[in-house]
């Protein structure tokens, strides 16, 4: 019987075939946690007895959610992460490193056929290099510090098919959010997604984990992808593990087919306060805004970045705007200098921060104030998670979330790179 | 664990995510999950803290517990005094922390299930009694390896003895 990319995962890790809904116990090839969950993993291990981590050289621990560290507590929570790895022998990436999401592929640490747990929803990004990733809670990383293994239902998969191509102005943040909003919020809960077609391949991995990234969003425990050329060639750059790529077999059974025409997509944003409620951009256009935000674990990345630096360039921002770029690695932040692209930004009048997860989770780096609306290249619009409960979020591409800032309202990146 | 449940309905929509459970931010307030209960649906809610009585329920559509994988959100709802969710259904992540910490994740249709509705779970039959109304629900059976975790009263007390 045929299998898909996450079947095939996880009878390759446990040595035999399964398939959907077998519940397996399978090692963990990598975990990695943070400074915002990771204390609450710390202290579960301790509580089942855990005296030595199993793996030591298969985790790590990024401090990234709150950097650098705007409170006490936070301050308390990140050194208990540095206490704890340093008692363990694990590495730890400190502040100003960057985002777990973006450090841990960036680093090497994920090749094909891996399967990956991490205490952050957004783990399933790396499904973007054919591993299989999935977010887990707290005491269950500390299961698998103590015992490197953990029990999982292997999922069904929906296969996700995008054909034909982005147009000019279309990116793939825009391309997910049109995705979150038919699959929905709860569409492809407990299963894996598989993406593919013309569109996912002409992607670059920048873009192919905007798309991974966001499966969450739809529900999805693992968002997963092929690896070509383009992804041993990223691969080759980072790491020198060896791998074997993992492809669906031709008659793999999948709960449900979707199939997308790339070409029909335009630029789109979700409205607040659900991620799901997604609309063209032109449905809300002249909508004003007040802070812009460019970064995190969706759209933190290079390519991101200098596609929002392209419309900004030799521009300032509208009056009464406020843009914070937030780059999500110091990598990401060390090319874009290089670049001349941080400059672009400074220029325009924009706010450049260490690179984390910085306003995205509400803690810190730009709360709104009440009645303030902020358009953002986050994956996240729900009410609070600003930091504010009496703010808005729009979700958007990089290219629009400049674009609004250059104009004060949100605009079609469009109107501004050519494209229609 | 007990095999019957008692307690009042605080009945939600769909899509109540952690964020909703509980903000982010409010981890800067304290480290300590009694005192993190306050913020129990706070943002959607507010006040919410102070009308949830131990034993009662949180009854919510599709989806209940998506977004972010914090286990704050199960833990608070476990120091909140709440046994048991009762959901429509659950975000995995969300479903594997409540089970973990001890917070039974019930899967059944909530459509019929109002807020103030005095609600009796058997777990061992099976079903949710809505005993003003006279109602009774049946619920999704749990996996065994979920059953065991359960019964031990969560994931670290399941873990503790293992070597």
């Amino acid at each position: 019987m045929g299998q898909t990319i996450a079947e095939k995962i996880f009878s390759k890790k446990i040595g035999k075939s399964v398939y959907a809904d077998d519940i397996v116990t399978a090692k963990v090839d990598f975990l990695v946690s943070h400074d915002g969950l990771g204390p609450m993993a710390i202290d579960s291990f301790k509580e089942i007895n855990g005296i030595k981590v199993k793996n030591p050289d298969k985790a790590c621990f990024v401090i990234d959610h709150f950097v650098p560290s705007p409170a006490r507590n936070y301050s308390l929570m990140q050194q208990k992460v540095r206490e704890f790895c340093k008692e363990q022998n694990i590495t730890c990436y400190d502040g100003g490193e960057g985002i777990c999401h973006q450090v841990v592929p960036e680093k090497g640490y994920v090749v094909p056929g891996d399967l990956v747990v991490g205490t952050d929803s957004h783990t399933c990004t790396y499904g973007a290099l054919n591993a299989f990733a999935t977010g887990v809670g707290s005491t269950d990383a500390a299961a698998v510090l103590k015992t490197g293994e953990l029990w999982f239902r292997v999922p069904k998969t929906n296969k996700v098919v995008i054909n034909g191509y982005l147009q000019t102005g279309v990116f793939a943040k825009d391309l997910v959010l049109y995705l979150a909003g038919r699959i929905r919020a709860n569409g492809a809960n407990y299963k894996a997604i598989e993406f593919s077609g013309e569109a996912i391949s002409k992607l670059c991995i920048d873009d192919r984990l905007t798309i991974c990234n966001m499966s969450i969003e739809m529900g999805a425990k693992a968002g997963l992808m092929i690896a070509d050329n383009k992804t041993k060639l990223w691969l080759r750059k980072r790491t020198n593990r060896e791998y074997e790529t993992i492809n669906p077999d031709v008659d793999a059974v999948y709960e449900k087919t979707y199939e997308f025409n790339a070409c029909s997509i335009v630029p789109q944003v979700s409205r607040p306060h659900q991620v799901d409620d997604v609309v063209p951009v032109k449905h809300v256009e002249g909508q004003k805004i007040q802070q812009a935000i460019i970064g995190t674990c969706t759209n933190g990345r290079l390519e991101d970045l200098r596609v929002a630096a392209r419309i900004l360039k030799g521009k300032k921002l509208a009056q009464g705007i406020r843009l914070i770029v937030v780059p999500a690695s110091r990598t990401v932040l060390s090319e874009a200098i290089e670049q001349g692209i941080i400059q672009t930004f400074v220029e325009a009048g924009g706010m450049v921060i260490t690179p984390g997860c910085g306003p995205c989770v509400g803690s810190h780096s730009g709360i709104p104030s009440d009645g303030e609306t902020v358009i953002s290249t986050a994956n996240r619009n729900f009410k609070g998670r600003s930091g504010n409960a009496h703010s808005s979020v729009y979700l958007a591409s990089p290219a629009t979330v400049a674009a609004s800032a250059v104009t004060g309202y949100i605009t079609d990146p469009r109107n501004m790179i050519g494209g229609c | 664990m007990h095999d019957v449940l008692i307690g009042k309905a605080h009945k939600f929509g769909d899509n109540i995510n952690t964020d909703y459970i509980m903000a982010s931010r409010h981890r800067a307030k304290s480290l300590d999950y009694k005192e993190l209960a306050h913020y129990l649906m706070e943002d959607i809610r507010p006040g919410f803290y102070k009308s949830f009585n131990k034993g009662d329920f949180i009854v919510a559509g599709d989806n209940f517990g998506c977004g972010s994988s914090r286990e704050y959100a199960a833990r608070i709802l476990k120091e909140g005094g709440c046994n048991a969710v009762i959901g429509s259904s659950f975000a995995r992540i969300f479903y594997r922390n409540a089970i973990n910490v001890g917070v039974i994740p019930i899967e059944c249709n909530t459509d019929d299930i109002d807020d103030g509705d005095q609600l009796e779970v058997n777990m061992k039959t099976g079903h949710v009694m809505l005993k003003n109304k006279g109602i009774k629900l049946s619920i999704k059976p749990i996996p065994s390896i979920v059953q065991d975790i359960i019964s031990a009263g969560g994931l670290i007390n399941f873990l503790k003895e293992k070597p």
